[in-house]
């Protein structure tokens, strides 16, 4: 099989080639790990970003139990059945985040909650679950990352600071690397920023836009209109804080590439008018085909965020903010994703997976999640204030490093982990797979209320 | 537990066993059909019943990167139709793009065992076995879309057919696929690096490959034949959708000579008339031409009134429609290897082009003379849902009910074809070799669309109705692999021995040092990341074996 792993054994010392770094959504991988089987820790990360060597090569294997009730170690299975049956008895249950576990894991957390009735909702509700809903809305014209590199002479970030989120996103897809319509790398590229502030990021561009804050919809609305013949304003300036010439200028550069790409990241979707935002600068991407060939891109965060869109909207149709309680899914963002139904202390147990809400939530969320009107669960590989928090915890290995599975690049693209040491904790799959029977079992028992005849 | 069951006093139809309409009794052990079982044996009365096989469908998009875009696509049409939870069966989403476990309970309540995914590119192909995974019930394969890709041309470019052949066994062995897709064969390369053009004929080069759409599409038929695939190359022709486009239809036809082509949803290649001007009909220069070429095999994909999704790896022609209603669009490029274009869409009876493609797919039904090679698809979700098989049965079934349905739709449309001069009435025999047994001979699947001692034990068990569309809607019985999953229409089980068909021809290791450098210069995946382990197929893979022929009839 040309797709095994290669692994050389030199004493002690395991070579893993063609490792696959989850720390982000670039999901680079080529990264060729040393592995100390001794000590079971990665000495080198051969190729990985400043973000990818401090991700495998800080990963050690903690002395910790695998699961704990209230604080106290108990064997995997009592927390298991203790959270299935908490799930089963609550009347409002939830299940949050999933970004950072393989997709053959995430494909058990759906039919969990399909089974309690509960509500699932992804990171992405707090990343770019506006662009999701403005995916709904207009649609995008898109690629894999491979085309960028191939193809693109045009390449745009907005609202993005990959110098720094996605340190090889430039040199591996986008900026530098020398494709097959585009032989000379950066010399064949137009690229340009736009940021309300000088990031690192600005420091690659050949052209760099400095917005006005809360202005991005309004420059991408000038660019819409322009594409249907409007003339830039003359007031360019004081709307959005760029001249009208570097405007115009842009504008045809758009129109008169081969092939462009805008990349957009949080600070286009988290910042006032959310939505519109993404939805404005997609509906821009597809004007332009008018012109030319034209797509754009979210830049997703987490290793395996996109594969949580993707398992979610395969098993239920949408990609986020699910709910089961009448039997079927129903999707609204606002009312039932997790910031949502926390702030409002509508949930009364939550399962949250490979996340961590009690960190990174607004306040009344967080009060409410460790509050005892809430039963909290948590699935982790490492110690976070949510796992500490939680009533029941449960500890797992850490996928592509420990465990292997299929994550989702920020482009769709589905790639194989290779992990590089055993782990003596359970893997998310294990746990979850345990954890989907045992619900399953007791929503049998329960007797729910939808029509249950007996034939033959 | 007893797997054993018998089924009695049914009528049965078995075409390829020359079983018509006759009252035998149905034996299955072991998930296979067998010519006894003992006395202990489950019997299932179907007095006044259809005996058939389960259903066939050899042309659809139901899982995969463009199947999941299209469904989040649509939430508004998601919410009209909940797919709700029963005790032995999870929830999903309907509407035009299902969820996965809807997707699977939904072809089970239309007696349809098995469906193939018609487009996959080899770079996504994992997410469309992962789908499979979670798609319950029905048998599933796909066809992986190759007729764009970069590497592949250059080898026809150079003339190098030797290595193009292995390296085409390499790509199916690498993605698990059943047979080679071809779309819109030399369009994607003019469309993602000119400037959104397309090709415009099978003879012209397209700027970027220097390759004329006929050189590619010669050269799978070739390499397919000579690796004997059981399903010959399954080709989205040139042109589709376009006025005046049977001609090339007819051109890629005969490009194939006497070795096999599948041609799928033939209906939107069989169009007179000018281009940009609106369609006449071609139904009767195409059909004339597969009945009498033993070689060629086609589906319709009838267009049904009512909502459709424009889902394909022709990114020009969704771009083209697009332009009508400026509707949102979905437009996905996969590196080096495939286009994609995704477009919701409303099919009207009172416009002339819809009417008139509607009337087309059913002409080119009623003037086919050989069932075995002519297979009912809708092109699902393209013509519109898979939910609409039924009353597309009953429009051939029933020539009284064609004509109330003519007389609802666009006259002028109407009045341009002989739509209403074909009396001619399928048989529920002729239904089941459109829906089963013939699309089952397509594929070369030899255990599948039969009722003969060691087929698989799939099994559909319909109430003889007059109203055909009722019939075909509800079977009363449904059993995939001896399992029995549907009884007195209600899921008591969704529990099957579910396969993912897919071939695995030999091929010289060798090519492997050909195909790697290309992957090393313009791929953003890893070349030895990129094939699919066999863990992809969750011990569900069956491999089907590979033999030479020139038409289905050979053995």
């Amino acid at each position: 099989m040309s797709a095994a792993s290669k692994d050389i054994k030199v004493v002690n010392e395991k070579i893993v080639e063609n490792a696959t770094c989850t720390f982000c959504g670039c999901c680079c991988d080529d990264i060729t790990l040393t592995v100390d089987m001794d000590k079971k820790v990665i000495t080198k990360a051969k190729d990985a970003c400043v973000l990818g060597k401090s991700w495998f090569l800080n990963h050690v294997i903690e002395d910790k139990p695998i699961a704990r009730i209230a604080g106290k170690e108990v064997p995997l299975d009592d927390a298991i059945n203790e959270a299935a049956k908490i799930l089963m008895d609550a009347k409002f249950p939830i299940l949050y985040g999933m970004s950072d576990t393989v997709c053959e894991a995430q494909r058990h957390c759906a039919p969990i909650m399909d089974d309690c009735g509960g509500t699932i909702d992804t990171t992405t509700s707090v990343c770019h679950g506006p662009s999701g809903m403005a995916f709904q809305g207009v649609g995008e014209p898109t690629m894999t990352l491979g085309e960028v590199k191939n193809r693109a002479d045009f390449v745009m970030y907005w609202g993005g600071n990959p110098a720094e989120a996605h340190p090889r996103h430039f040199a591996r897809y986008a900026v530098t690397p020398e494709g097959m319509y585009t032989p000379n790398g950066k010399d064949d590229r137009t690229v340009v920023i736009v940021d309300i502030r000088h990031t690192k990021t600005a420091g690659v561009s050949d052209i760099f836009l400095q917005l006005k804050p809360g202005k991005d919809f309004e420059l991408l609305w000038m660019l819409r209109a322009a594409c249907k013949g409007v003339d830039i304003p003359d007031d360019c300036k004081d709307i959005c804080g760029v001249e009208k010439e570097v405007v115009e200028d842009l504008f045809q550069r758009m129109k008169n590439c081969n092939y462009g790409v805008i990349f957009f990241g949080m600070g286009l979707t988290m910042s006032r008018g959310r939505h519109f935002n993404s939805g404005a600068l997609m509906a821009l991407a597809t004007d332009l085909n008018e012109f030319t060939h034209f797509v754009a891109k979210p830049a997703r965060g987490h290793g395996n965020v996109t594969g949580a869109d993707n398992v979610v909207s395969w098993q239920t149709g949408y990609p986020f903010g699910v709910n089961f309680s009448r039997g079927h899914p129903r999707f609204n963002p606002g009312e039932f994703t997790t910031v949502d139904t926390l702030s409002r202390k509508e949930a009364d147990a939550a399962l949250i997976i490979a996340s961590d809400p009690v960190a990174n939530f607004p306040k009344p969320a967080i009060d409410h999640i460790t509050s005892d009107k809430c039963k909290l669960i948590s699935i982790d590989t490492k110690n976070t204030p949510t796992s500490e928090a939680a009533h029941v915890s449960i500890q797992t290995s850490t996928y592509g490093i420990n465990t292997g599975g299929t994550v989702y690049r920020m482009d769709d693209v589905p790639i194989s982990l290779r992990p590089a040491f055993d782990s003596p904790f359970p893997s998310d799959l294990e746990v979850l797979t345990k954890l989907r029977k045992k619900v399953n079992e007791l929503s049998k028992k329960a007797n729910r209320p939808y029509a249950t005849k007996k034939y033959m | 537990m007893n797997n054993e069951i018998r089924i009695i006093n049914g009528i049965v139809f078995d075409p390829t066993n020359n079983i018509d309409g006759k009252v035998v009794d149905i034996c299955i052990k072991d998930g296979k059909i067998v010519s006894e079982v003992s006395k202990s044996a489950k019997v299932i009365d179907a007095k006044g019943m259809a005996v058939m096989p389960g259903g066939v469908d050899i042309h659809c998009h139901i899982t995969g990167p463009k199947v999941n875009l299209a469904r989040k696509l649509m939430p508004e049409d998601h919410r009209l139709d909940p797919h709700f939870k029963t005790p032995n069966t999870q929830s999903g989403s309907g509407g035009i793009v299902p969820s996965t476990f809807a997707t699977g309970y939904r072809y089970a309540t239309l007696g349809y065992t098995t469906a193939m995914e018609a487009a996959v590119p080899p770079l996504t192909a994992r997410h469309a076995l992962e789908e499979m995974y979670d798609t319950p019930i029905i048998d599933n394969g796909f066809y992986v879309l190759l007729g764009n890709n970069l590497f592949l041309q250059s080898l026809i470019a150079e003339g190098r057919f030797a290595e193009f052949k292995e390296a085409v066994a390499w790509w199916l062995n690498a993605t698990k696929a059943y047979t080679v897709k071809l779309v819109n064969p030399g369009g994607d390369e003019p469309w993602k690096g000119h400037k959104n053009l397309n090709v415009k004929s099978i003879d012209e080069d397209s700027k970027a490959t220097d390759i004329a759409p006929r050189k590619v599409i010669e050269a799978f038929i070739d390499a397919v034949h000579e690796l004997g695939l059981p399903h010959p190359p399954h080709i989205h022709c040139n042109n589709l959708g376009h006025s005046g486009n049977y001609d090339t239809t007819l051109e890629t036809m005969k490009t194939a000579g006497d070795r096999r082509l599948h041609v799928a949803h033939i209906q939107f290649n069989s169009y007179a008339g000018e281009v940009g001007k609106p369609p006449k009909s071609a139904s009767k220069e195409i059909t004339d031409y597969v009945n009498e070429h033993q070689n060629i095999t086609c589906d319709v994909g009838q267009v049904m009134f009512g909502k459709a999704m424009f889902m394909t790896a022709d990114a020009p022609l969704t771009y083209l429609l697009r332009g009508y209603k400026k509707e949102k669009w979905v437009n996905a490029d996969t590196e080096c290897e495939s286009g994609c274009g995704i477009l919701p869409f409303d099919y009207q009876g009172m416009i002339y082009t819809h009417a008139l493609q509607w009337a087309i797919g059913l002409e080119i039904f009623l003037l086919s003379k050989d069932p075995w090679r002519i297979v009912l698809s809708t092109d699902h979700p393209n013509g519109g849902s898979f939910a609409n098989y039924p009353l597309v049965i009953k429009l051939l079934m029933d020539y009284e009910f064609r004509k109330v349905a003519m007389r609802s739709v666009n006259q002028k449309a109407m009045n341009s074809t002989i739509l209403g001069e074909l009396k001619r009435e399928y048989t529920l025999n002729e239904i089941c070799i459109i829906t089963r047994a013939g699309p089952a001979k397509c594929l070369g699947l030899k255990d599948k669309g039969h009722l003969g001692v060691g087929a698989d034990a799939d099994v559909t068990i319909y109430d003889m109705l007059e109203d055909k569309e009722e019939m075909f809607n509800a079977p009363r019985y449904v059993m995939k692999s001896g399992q029995l999953l549907i009884a007195d229409h209600e899921f008591v089980s969704d529990y099957t021995d579910k396969k993912v068909l897919r071939v695995a021809p030999d091929y010289d290791k060798e090519i492997e040092k050909v195909i790697k450098p290309f992957f090393d210069d313009f791929y953003s995946v890893n070349y030895q990341n990129y094939a699919i382990q066999d863990d992809y197929l969750h011990g569900l893979g069956k491999v089907i074996g590979t033999k030479k022929k020139n038409s289905i009839y050979e053995n």
